[in-house]
């Protein structure tokens, strides 16, 4: 404890930080509260220098959120999204980080190349990915077709029909197969560097009484493994869903702002964040705070659900 | 189960590759370890007695000679398939089970023929517990248990599967006093009861003397003496076996034998047949001392330590190798501090000489 004498010189060292994070954090924290229930709030109004404008506080904005045309799309893409994305992304981040330990020669090269889609720009990596499943030309008359992509020539190669993944006309399950292998592969460098990590701070001696227990591998990876890296495995589940949770950059990457494939209507591809982005142009403070909020809750009730089984599941 | 070490050596490659120096951790030990005996092997630490261990574990390879479990060679067997239990030296329990998960561990590990139903292997499982005096503790994590109960959880955990050889890895040294001899018992008793062949690593040479049938006495690599522990302490068989066991330790002075009789500083004190004239190191154990007016050692008193049973006379004398000569007398014998000076003569069968070349035993013969 500081001498209380000397308190004001612990709050001085502090202050840059509590300035910059009570502007640019709390305060819009509690203004998007407070945006969210206004009814017909209006940013002009609300600086008229003439007349004080008052407006009425009630649920409105969470009631126009939950009818907006693109809500139960956007909501449905993003659980999907996520529910899918996060569980595949840690058990190939456990294993590859596990199969990265266990190997000598390489193993700082393989670690630099899982490592790369981290320092890599998101929409870049969109760009190329929208490049590798891209049909120039039209998809669906083969005279017309200049290219299909790598991964389609890979398809045609074994013996397969191509697949419209991107291009106008694609079809809905397309479309989040690409978005599902680009959110995975994305996901994966952060979720291997910290369960490689955790590997590597695990006391060896575990595995040599394995050893001289006769245990078979699998048991050493089930009952060894997971259990004593269920704290990272636990750390990168919730921060995957809460990551999963705010998917968007991934779907601008491939499909631009449209949030869909060419020529469709309505962004099929929405999520709940693109929502938010999308209204904040028409100056619909209101609607996008209400809906910043119900993802606010959304991701709080999951991330309750994840502690409430990791209480369970995770030996500290 | 016998186990038999053939001329074993592990030598482990430098770690900078252009001095090339190689160190040799373990150097041609070839020993026969009896059936259901418990073994010491004892050395200060880097002399190799965990590599050796380790080896007989399968957990490292050896770089040279063979290893035989009775009549099986497992050289090239690995560790999982070499039916072993080991006590690891921080017992190395599994953090995130229970005392009974963890001792069910091994069992629930066996296939084929060896599979054991739930009931037989909880059975098995509560046997050995009550064996080790841990059945109440069933229930605890490891981290909710002491030194040494986490101590003996490690030994159930290595004996349920009824191992064909038990080692033991320094396992009483994160102990306290009072629990370390309180377990060397037990895992005395415990290897009595189960007779299962057992070896065990230790630095403290009263544990290895107190519970071994056999020690091996273990320097740089290179053993120095096998034998009985009694027997290796009444006749060690160079300078550094008989320095390193005994507590206090022996008092080496150096000395010169000359016409058949040993002299210490000028002083006749022995006699010392069919030894050739020589400078030797005199290694005389604390209880080799007997007080005598007319004793040919004079040494300079320093100080007298009672402790109950015995007394401790601290003394110095020059031609002492260390700082000073400590002789364990009993206690009926009254010192007199002011003297200044106390004489002794000595019991020959407690002093011992050693060549000053190669610090070998020089045997004095007995008529």
């Amino acid at each position: 404890m500081v001498d209380s004498k000397h308190q004001w010189k612990a709050w001085l060292y502090l202050a840059p930080a509590l300035v910059l994070l009570l502007v640019f954090t709390v305060w819009p924290i509690i203004n998007t509260v407070r945006l969210a229930f206004l009814e017909g709030y209006n940013s002009l109004a609300a600086v008229n220098q003439e007349e004080v404008i008052t407006f009425s506080v009630g649920i409105k904005n969470f009631q126009d959120v939950v009818n907006y045309h693109g809500f139960r799309t956007a909501l449905v893409n993003t659980a999907l999204l996520t529910v899918i994305t996060v569980p595949l992304s840690t058990l190939l981040a456990l294993l590859i980080a596990v199969a990265l330990n266990s190997i000598k020669p390489l193993q700082k090269f393989f670690q630099t190349v899982f490592f790369l889609p981290y320092v890599t720009n998101s929409i870049a990596i969109g760009m190329v990915f929208a490049a590798m499943f891209n049909i120039v030309g039209n998809p669906n008359i083969a005279r017309l077709t200049k290219s299909v992509g790598i991964i389609n020539n890979i398809i045609e190669a074994l013996g397969g029909t191509r697949v419209n993944w991107i291009n106008a006309g694609s079809e809905y399950w397309a479309n989040m197969v690409v978005l599902i292998v680009y959110i995975v592969w994305n996901a994966l460098p952060f979720k291997i560097l910290v369960l490689l990590g955790g590997l590597q701070s695990v006391n060896k001696q575990y595995y040599d009484a394995a050893k001289v227990d006769s245990t078979p591998r699998w048991r050493v990876f089930t009952k060894i493994t997971v259990p004593l890296l269920s704290p990272m495995i636990a750390y990168v589940v919730i921060t995957g869903f809460i990551g999963g949770f705010k998917e968007y950059t991934s779907i601008v990457g491939i499909f631009g702002e449209t949030m869909g494939p060419p020529g469709a209507s309505d962004s099929p591809l929405n999520t709940i964040v693109g929502m938010i982005y999308d209204v904040l142009p028409k100056q619909d403070y209101g609607l996008a705070s209400a809906a910043a909020l119900i993802l606010f809750g959304i991701i709080f009730v999951v991330t309750m659900i994840n502690m409430w089984v990791s209480k369970k599941r995770v030996h500290y | 189960m016998k186990i038999v070490l053939e001329n074993l050596t592990k030598i482990f490659p430098s770690r900078n590759k252009n001095s090339g120096e190689e160190v040799v951790a373990v150097n041609n030990f070839s020993f026969t370890i009896p059936d259901g005996k418990l073994i010491g092997l004892l050395g200060p630490s880097g002399c190799g007695k965990s590599t050796t261990l380790y080896m007989i574990s399968g957990l490292q390879k050896p770089s040279g000679g063979k290893i035989f479990f009775g009549d099986d060679d497992v050289t090239e067997v690995s560790t999982e398939s070499r039916g072993i239990g080991l006590v690891f030296q921080n017992y190395a329990l599994y953090p995130h089970l229970t005392v009974k998960q963890n001792i069910l561990f091994p069992l629930q590990n066996l296939r084929g023929k060896d599979k054991m139903t739930k009931e037989a292997m909880l059975e098995r499982a509560q046997e050995v517990a009550r064996l080790v005096q841990i059945d109440e503790l069933m229930d605890r994590k490891p981290s909710e248990l002491s030194g040494g109960q986490q101590q003996r959880v490690a030994i159930a955990r290595a004996l349920v599967k009824m191992p064909r050889v038990l080692l033991l890895d320094e396992p009483l040294s994160n102990l306290d006093a009072r629990l370390r001899l309180q377990t060397r018992e037990e895992i005395r008793r415990i290897q009595k009861e189960t007779n299962i062949t057992t070896v065990f690593v230790t630095h403290d040479q009263e544990e290895a003397m107190s519970i071994s049938d056999m020690i091996v006495v273990m320097k740089l690599g290179v053993v120095q003496q096998i034998g009985q522990p009694q027997e290796v302490y009444d006749n060690p068989e160079n300078l550094f076996v008989a320095k390193f066991l005994g507590t206090p330790p022996i008092n080496v002075f150096s000395g010169e034998v000359r016409g058949g009789r040993l002299f210490i500083g000028g002083a006749d004190v022995l006699p010392a047949p069919g030894v050739p004239d020589q400078q030797v190191h005199v290694g005389i154990r604390p209880e080799g001392f007997i007080l005598d007016p007319n004793g040919a050692l004079e040494c300079k008193l320093s100080n007298v330590e009672v402790m109950g049973r015995d007394v401790s006379v601290v003394s110095t004398h020059e031609a002492s190798s260390n700082p000073f000569v400590r002789s364990i007398i009993d206690a009926d014998n009254k010192v007199d501090l002011s003297a200044g000076a106390v004489r002794f003569s000595l019991k020959p069968h407690k002093v011992f000489l050693f060549s000053k070349d190669d610090e070998k035993r020089i045997r004095i013969e007995v008529k």
